[in-house]
């Protein structure tokens, strides 16, 4: 058995050390929320946080997992930066299929976090691996930099 | 966000049965048991169910792939219901041909752009229906004349003594009105909702990860399956070693059938590795030797042929042989897969009396007849689960993988999921067809046409898709776009041979027909304009005397595009015009540079939209980014190429798709007006290829016969 820590939940599991996180997530842990879409770190719907570093659940074995935070969609608006992500993306109307916008969010959450206000360049680095086949990539770029203008409004406030 | 949106719930669908499982409760159980309990009071139509309790569902009878249509669909509802989109909730149809069959096609659809333009009035006069009978209701009640009440947000007020009665409360009494037989619909100055850009109702869901895709469905029991089809169409599995396979922890069995290899597992991780751990031989049959240039010379070959002929105006044939300056030029697009970024997946329970079915399709009643017809069970013994579609671009309008499902589930017991890897995607889809096309014009002393002709060439899908459809040899599908032309030539003449090369299935892909013959068209009088020298949007227009509407998009497009001002060093600009059956008028303005390698970037993407009476105008212009975002990654790079019978290319490194750093800047500009509403999920990647081909010649005078365009520009 191994332990994980999701969200901030403890998780025990029954699984091979070699196992990728995301069937663990979605298959033993009926957590379905991060997405299954090339199974080889190509197109980074399974995008997960382990400890706020963004990776590919798809070829990231559970052994690796365990003993770290383990972020999914369905945690992350728990966090600030997913929060204002999340809400950018209801505001701009970012999805259309929506089925990369799992990871789509945990990528843009994990920039946010790192980098506060990111450029284009930024967003391009911290976004390149995602996949979006219904073309949101302009509304992603807008939704990340009107999540980082209302984080540096929030911080100025305070 | 209001709470309100937040509630909105997708219940399952609970005609057919089998209603609302366990693992569905993406809003939370409180809600869900609410919507369990609620009676369908009153039920006017099949896309309309108000509860005692005052709730109103909205049936949708148009899937969700991205497009929009669980909420232009219920925009079309709730303007004529009175009811506001916060009041609503939303469930997936069932498979219903009677019920929901798209109009003009008789089949339960969503595709081809149709859902706004074919239900734009039949949606509309629903929810009008249901109003009046609701007023009725309530005049009744009071006893005063209906005139004087009127509805707003799911309340009746007799406007005199402001009384007010809630559709819910009026539910029981509005199922015994009489239904009326004629509807006045409501003047486009009165809509509340249409023509707003309505927050979508599927957002919160796919942005909080509850969602729920074919591919998240869980049940009781279930195992997972992956699958191994033949690598070439026709072909039979020949042999196959298992011992390694069963003995992976997870894997509990594996399925043999006549063209596929299945393992059963616990999860999938399981049913990868008992995959990968299996040994296959297959017997390839008559398509193991064949490749992409021998499909090229078949079609080559047949367009050397006459072929039936669609459009016929003036004398083209005599204009050709005469003595008049002539350009030629011959074209061709490949075959292309989807690779919508949910995997192929269908999951199905099969009993001895009933099968059920979980899966995303855009064809509901095609799953239910295709499981129908392997289990021997009659239709209404086969339940079909809808979902959201996590993309199809016409992928989902076929449903080959439902029987090889099937199949798997009659030899497992409990439910199995079957998800194909994205290998198994990619290399067993159902192909845009490869096409082959041939063009001539004849030009007067300004380099104009006086005649045109072109012959295309590929396969009829509508004839194995819907063969009412194929009529006096003429693939409606394959010809759109072309047909319409709207150049003002005095001859045109254009014919269609239709060729099927069995070695790939092929099917819809996102335009289909619009998209390779808006990419041909727009090449080849931009080849005109050229031979002319003349300036490609300048040209056009003095082809666009006879179409007004194409012509202010065209002006539009080039005035925003900044049309004639300079451009950097290297970098070019492309324009194309496209008009289809869809009803739309679109412009397009590229602009690119290439590197010496061959390496295209798309800088800026501009394009002009009438497409008529607009329901949620945000939505367009989503669809429109997206389309064009489509249309690049298919005009740049995509190809599904063959060897040995078999798809070489397998997963994202070699199907390259766009990414957000390669993606240029969008620009959509609408042009409102109140014509019929025209389809909009595809114009966009049509208009797309030409304008970016057309831009690359712009940037280095090489003209782009054939795509995708990358490889072009590298064997040149």
């Amino acid at each position: 058995m191994l332990t994980l820590k999701i969200n901030g939940k403890s998780h025990k599991v029954d699984a091979d050390p070699d196992m990728p996180l995301l069937w663990v997530l979605r298959d033993l842990l009926g957590m379905n929320g991060t997405k299954f879409g090339c199974g080889v770190a190509l197109c980074g719907a399974c995008t997960v946080h382990l400890d706020d570093i963004p990776g590919r659940s798809c070829v990231m074995p559970v052994s690796a997992a365990v003993g770290h935070a383990i972020t999914t969609i369905e945690g992350v608006g728990a966090t600030d930066a997913g929060k204002k992500i999340q809400q950018a993306w209801l505001d701009l109307e970012v999805v259309q299929c929506g089925y990369c916008q799992s990871g789509q969010i945990m990528a843009a959450a994990a920039l946010l976090a790192k980098i506060p206000a990111p450029t284009d360049t930024d967003i391009d680095q911290g976004m390149s691996g995602n996949i979006c086949r219904c073309g949101t990539y302009p509304r992603i770029r807008e939704a990340i930099k009107q999540a980082a203008r209302k984080q540096t409004t929030a911080e100025k406030k305070g | 966000m209001d709470l309100s949106r937040r509630q909105l719930l997708f219940v399952g669908a609970a005609t057919g049965g089998g209603f609302l499982l366990g693992w569905h409760r993406p809003s939370g159980p409180r809600i869900l048991a609410a919507a369990k309990a609620m009676p369908p009071a009153f039920a006017p139509n099949a896309f309309i169910r108000i509860g005692r309790d005052g709730r109103v569902t909205l049936i949708m009878n148009q899937v969700e792939m991205g497009q929009g249509t669980y909420t232009s669909m219920p925009m079309l509802l709730a303007e004529e219901l009175e009811i506001g989109l916060d009041q609503v909730q939303l469930e997936h149809a069932p498979p219903d041909e009677k019920l929901y069959a798209i109009p003009g096609f008789g089949i339960q659809m969503t595709g081809s752009s149709t859902s706004v333009r074919m239900l734009y009035e039949p949606l509309r006069r629903a929810g009008a229906t249901a109003r009046i009978m609701l007023v009725a209701a309530a005049a009744q009640t009071w006893n005063v004349d209906p005139a004087s009440c009127r509805a707003q947000r799911g309340v009746v007020t007799h406007t005199p003594t402001g009384r007010k009665l809630g559709y819910g409360t009026l539910a029981d009494k509005a199922a015994t009105m009489p239904v009326p037989a004629r509807v006045a619909l409501k003047d486009p100055k009165d809509f509340k909702l249409i023509g707003t850009p309505a927050k979508r109702l599927d957002t919160p869901a796919k942005v909080n990860g509850t969602a729920q895709y074919g591919i998240d469905v869980r049940l009781p029991g279930m195992k997972i399956a992956t699958v191994a089809a033949s690598p070439v169409v026709g072909g039979k599995l020949a042999f196959f070693d298992d011992s390694k396979a069963k003995a992976i922890r997870g894997v509990r069995q594996i399925v043999r059938l006549e063209d596929a290899v299945a393992v059963v597992a616990d999860h999938m991780w399981a049913a990868k590795q008992g995959l990968k751990a299996l040994t296959l031989r297959w017997d390839d049959g008559p398509n193991g030797t064949i490749g992409t240039a021998d499909v090229v010379r078949g079609l080559a070959a047949a367009a050397q042929t006459p072929g039936v002929v669609v459009r016929n105006d003036g004398d083209a044939p005599a204009a050709l042989a005469g003595p008049s300056k002539k350009l030629e030029a011959e074209y061709e697009v490949p075959f292309l897969a989807h690779a919508a970024l949910e995997p192929i997946n269908c999951t199905v329970h099969v009993r001895p009396d009933r099968c059920e079915v979980w899966t995303g399709s855009q064809v509901l009643s095609r799953v239910q007849a295709a499981a129908a017809q392997v289990t021997g069970l009659p239709p209404e013994k086969v339940v079909v689960h809808n979902f959201y579609l996590g993309g199809a671009f016409g992928r989902r309008l076929e449903v080959d993988y439902v029987p090889q499902a099937v199949r798997i589930g009659q030899q497992v017991q409990g439910p199995v999921k079957v998800i194909w890897t994205r290998e198994e995607d990619v290399q067993h889809d159902v192909y845009r067809p490869y096409y082959y096309d041939r063009l001539a014009a004849v030009v007067d002393a300004r380099g104009l046409p006086m005649a045109w002709t072109h012959r295309l060439v590929g396969p009829a899908i509508m004839a194995r898709w819907a063969p009412p459809a194929f009529q006096n040899g003429i693939d409606p599908d394959a010809v759109d776009g072309a047909a319409q032309l709207l150049y003002d030539i005095p001859a045109i003449r254009l014919e269609y041979v239709r060729h099927e090369e069995p070695v790939l299935n092929t099917g819809f892909w996102r335009g289909v027909g619009v998209t390779h013959n808006t990419f041909v068209i727009e090449s080849f009088i931009d080849e005109l304009a050229a031979a002319a020298k003349q300036d490609p949007v300048a040209y056009r227009r003095a082809l666009l005397g006879k179409s007004p509407r194409a012509k202010a998009v065209l002006d539009l497009a080039a005035r925003e595009a900044g049309w004639g001002r300079p451009l950097p060093e290297g970098r070019g600009r492309g324009v194309s015009v496209l008009y289809s059956e869809w009803g739309s008028y679109l412009a397009g303005v590229a602009e690119v540079s290439v590197s010496k390698a061959g390496e295209v970037s798309v800088h800026r993407v501009v394009c002009a939209v009438d497409c008529g009476t607009v329901v949620n105008p945000d939505t367009v212009k989503a669809q429109i980014e997206g389309g064009i975002i489509f249309g690049i990654s298919g005009a740049l790079w995509g190809e599904a190429t063959l060897q040995n019978g078999r798809v070489q290319q397998s997963n994202f490194h070699d199907v390259r798709v766009l990414r957000i750093n390669e993606a240029p800047s969008i620009e959509v500009h609408l042009v409102r007006n109140l014509e019929a509403p025209g389809g909009i999920g595809e114009p966009g990647t049509a208009v797309t290829a030409p304008a970016i081909a057309n831009a690359v010649f712009a940037a280095t005078g090489k003209r782009i016969r054939k795509l995708p365009v990358e490889k072009q520009l590298r064997s040149a």
